[in-house]
């Protein structure tokens, strides 16, 4: 059995961390961070900002050390190793990590050169991923004069011209809109499928849900929930039903049927239709709408669901995610 | 696409790039194999192409190599001229080596500058994770210093031709001259370098080539003969390294050097050398 674990830590793991702690004056950027993140998955790392996240991957990445704790990179230690840790990952980081004044090509065919290929082989590359990534009529552009979304997708292009083992994303859709957002995770995607293993910083909780096989929620330095995205709504432990009613004048018959079946408090909507509770147990719901059915309470529509993210983080840390990070009435 | 794969993608990932999207996405990433790191070579080769590229796209870079020296040298030589040496065409005989010395040492500060651009974007932190040599990073960006430090020259001695410089060290003497002066700057450019890995910003890296670089160009033999200045002015002048390259540059070019200077040149530019490259690159290893 400690043999079995043995050969999992040395051939399973991406990343091990253990205790990464970094300070900043007297504060503490990040403080004792634990990881260990499979290959081949997408790690999430969650958390408003200045929770450590930009922090805790350039400590990973060998770009900061670490002033306590220690982690393994496929094996490889981050303070020993760091030679070795090179060759086999890649990072784009929170801001553009590529020569805004060369063009799309130059910059890749740069990169491309310095990983070994010979110039020839260099604009194959540049021009193949370019294609790929729906950027060959910019290549000759200078990267500054890219849009957003544009800069996201040659910066990770940048990332990827060889390979690598493992990628470090650093919120890599921030300030993108719906479209580009969806063209980066597909790249995302594709890489996972090919075998990288991804760890990869966000903001956004329905990134994480949408991409990561595991999500870490960071917050002050330290990761205060860890687990799938199923777990960590799971912890939760409240899903929410949501009902349509089809006449106004129902509403209150609903309400107090609701209450007294869920025990739970009743939101209703900004239209006097829908309404909203708490509903921790589904048989509690069906009687529920049982008893709908036998007062002839028209219902036009209604949905049982999980806790979203949203709301895992809202217990977790005490405010929403996009909240800037103040006060001391949390944990 | 098959409906399995079509249910192994999420709803809601569109097809946002053109064409078979997936097909070639996939083919372009299991395509990026790792060839055989670069040479410590080939990678300071294509360093050296980034600036390169640099200039192209950003030609106003090439003001300080082109417009700086004809200042320089018009200015001073028709300010001075008349006072110091009573004829302008004299003075530009015993000016030119010192005004160009003066000048390819000031520009080497924009070496440091470049670096300190760099490191305040993310391109730093994206060649420090590649697994290369890392000095080659500098050394690249160091060597085309070096061809802008000779375009500096070439106009400044083309000017001084057409004005009336006449070296008697003939064309071999400017050359070595101008070898010398190449030397020096490049070991020179090691302490913006080292600087500029230091200081905030680039404005505090200017001043601080300023507070340097005028005292050194001034209180130097550049300008005049240190025989004139009173004896402690003297003492530093002699010890003043731009005075050690000026003597030297100005031996050659007028035929009269020695390999004294040649080894005095050597030995202050291997020391600057020793002590800022290795700075250097431990400052842009461990930068945080
Ligand atoms: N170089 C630095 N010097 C001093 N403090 C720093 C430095 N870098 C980060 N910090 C501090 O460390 C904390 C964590 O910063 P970090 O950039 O890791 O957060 P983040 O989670 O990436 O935030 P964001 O979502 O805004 O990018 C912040 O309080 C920040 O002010
Ligand atoms: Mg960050």
């Amino acid at each position: 059995m400690k043999e079995d674990k043995k050969i999992l830590q040395n051939n399973d793991w991406a990343i091990e961390a253990n205790g990464l702690v970094k300070i900043y004056g007297k504060e503490a950027a990040v403080d004792g961070v634990d990881l260990a993140i499979q290959k081949g998955t997408v790690y999430g790392f969650l958390g408003p900002n200045g929770a450590g996240k930009t922090t805790t991957i350039r400590m990973l990445a060998t770009l900061l050390p670490a002033d306590a704790g220690s982690a393994r990179i496929f094996g490889n230690d981050l303070v020993s190793d760091g030679a070795a840790i090179r060759k086999r990952i890649s990072l784009t980081g929170q801001y553009a990590s590529i020569d805004e004044d060369l063009t799309g090509i130059e910059n890749l065919m740069l990169i491309a050169r310095l990983m070994g290929y010979t110039r020839r082989q260099a604009k194959t590359r540049a021009m193949e991923l370019l294609t790929a990534f729906g950027l060959d009529h910019a290549a000759k552009r200078q990267v500054k004069k890219y849009s957003g979304g544009m800069r996201r997708r040659i910066d990770i292009a940048a990332s990827i011209v060889v390979t690598p083992d493992l990628l470090f994303l650093d919120e890599p859709t921030s300030g993108l809109d719906p479209r580009s957002r969806n063209q980066v995770w597909d790249i995302i995607r594709a890489l996972v499928r090919t075998g990288t293993t991804v760890m990869l910083t966000t903001q956004y909780l329905e990134e994480a849900d949408q991409l990561a096989d595991r999500i870490g929620v960071i917050q002050r330095g330290k990761i205060i929930a860890e687990g799938t995205s199923s777990e960590l709504k799971a912890s939760v432990g409240r899903g929410t039903l949501n009902v349509q009613l089809v006449h106004a004048e129902d509403r209150q018959q609903a309400i107090d049927i609701l209450e007294d079946y869920l025990g739970a408090a009743v939101h209703h909507g900004t239209d006097s239709t829908s309404l909203t509770a708490q509903a921790d147990d589904s048989m509690r719901v069906g009687e529920a709408l049982g008893e709908f059915a036998r007062r002839r309470i028209e219902v036009s529509d209604f949905s049982l669901g999980r806790p979203s993210l949203d709301e895992v983080f809202l217990t977790l840390t005490g405010h929403s995610a996009e909240q800037q990070d103040s006060g001391e009435e949390i944990l | 696409m098959t409906v399995q794969q079509q249910t192994r993608e999420t709803a809601n990932a569109t097809n946002g790039i053109e064409g078979s999207t997936d097909e070639r996405l996939l083919q372009a990433i299991a395509s990026g194999k790792r060839p055989d790191p670069a040479s410590g070579w080939s990678s300071t080769m294509a360093f050296a192409s980034r600036a390169l590229l640099r200039i192209k796209h950003i030609p106003e870079q090439m003001f300080d190599v082109t417009l700086f020296p004809i200042i320089f040298l018009l200015m001073f030589t028709y300010l001075f001229g008349g006072a110091i040496a009573g004829s302008t065409s004299d003075y530009l005989q015993f000016l030119l080596p010192g005004i160009l010395v003066m000048t390819v040492a000031q520009i080497t500060v924009y070496t440091g500058i470049d670096l300190n651009n760099d490191i305040r974007k993310g391109i730093f932190d994206r060649f420090r994770t590649l697994p290369i040599w890392l000095p080659s990073a500098l050394i690249g960006a160091l060597l085309v210093d070096v061809v802008r430090y000779t375009m500096a020259s070439v106009v400044m001695i083309a000017l001084g031709l057409m004005l009336g410089f006449r070296p008697e060290g003939g064309a071999v003497g400017v050359f070595l001259a101008i070898a010398l002066v190449l030397v020096f700057s490049f070991s020179l450019s090691w302490i913006w370098t080292a600087l500029g890995l230091i200081v905030r910003s680039e404005k505090s890296l200017m001043m601080m080539s300023f507070l340097v670089m005028m005292p050194l160009t001034f209180i130097s033999n550049v300008f005049v003969d240190p025989t004139t200045l009173p004896t402690w002015l003297q003492g530093f002048v002699n010890i003043n390294p731009i005075s050690t390259l000026a003597t030297a540059v100005r031996g050659f070019m007028h035929g009269m050097g020695t390999w004294q200077q040649v080894v005095n040149v050597l030995l202050v530019s291997a020391i600057m050398t020793a002590i800022f490259a290795p700075l250097t690159m431990y400052l842009y290893r461990n930068k945080t």
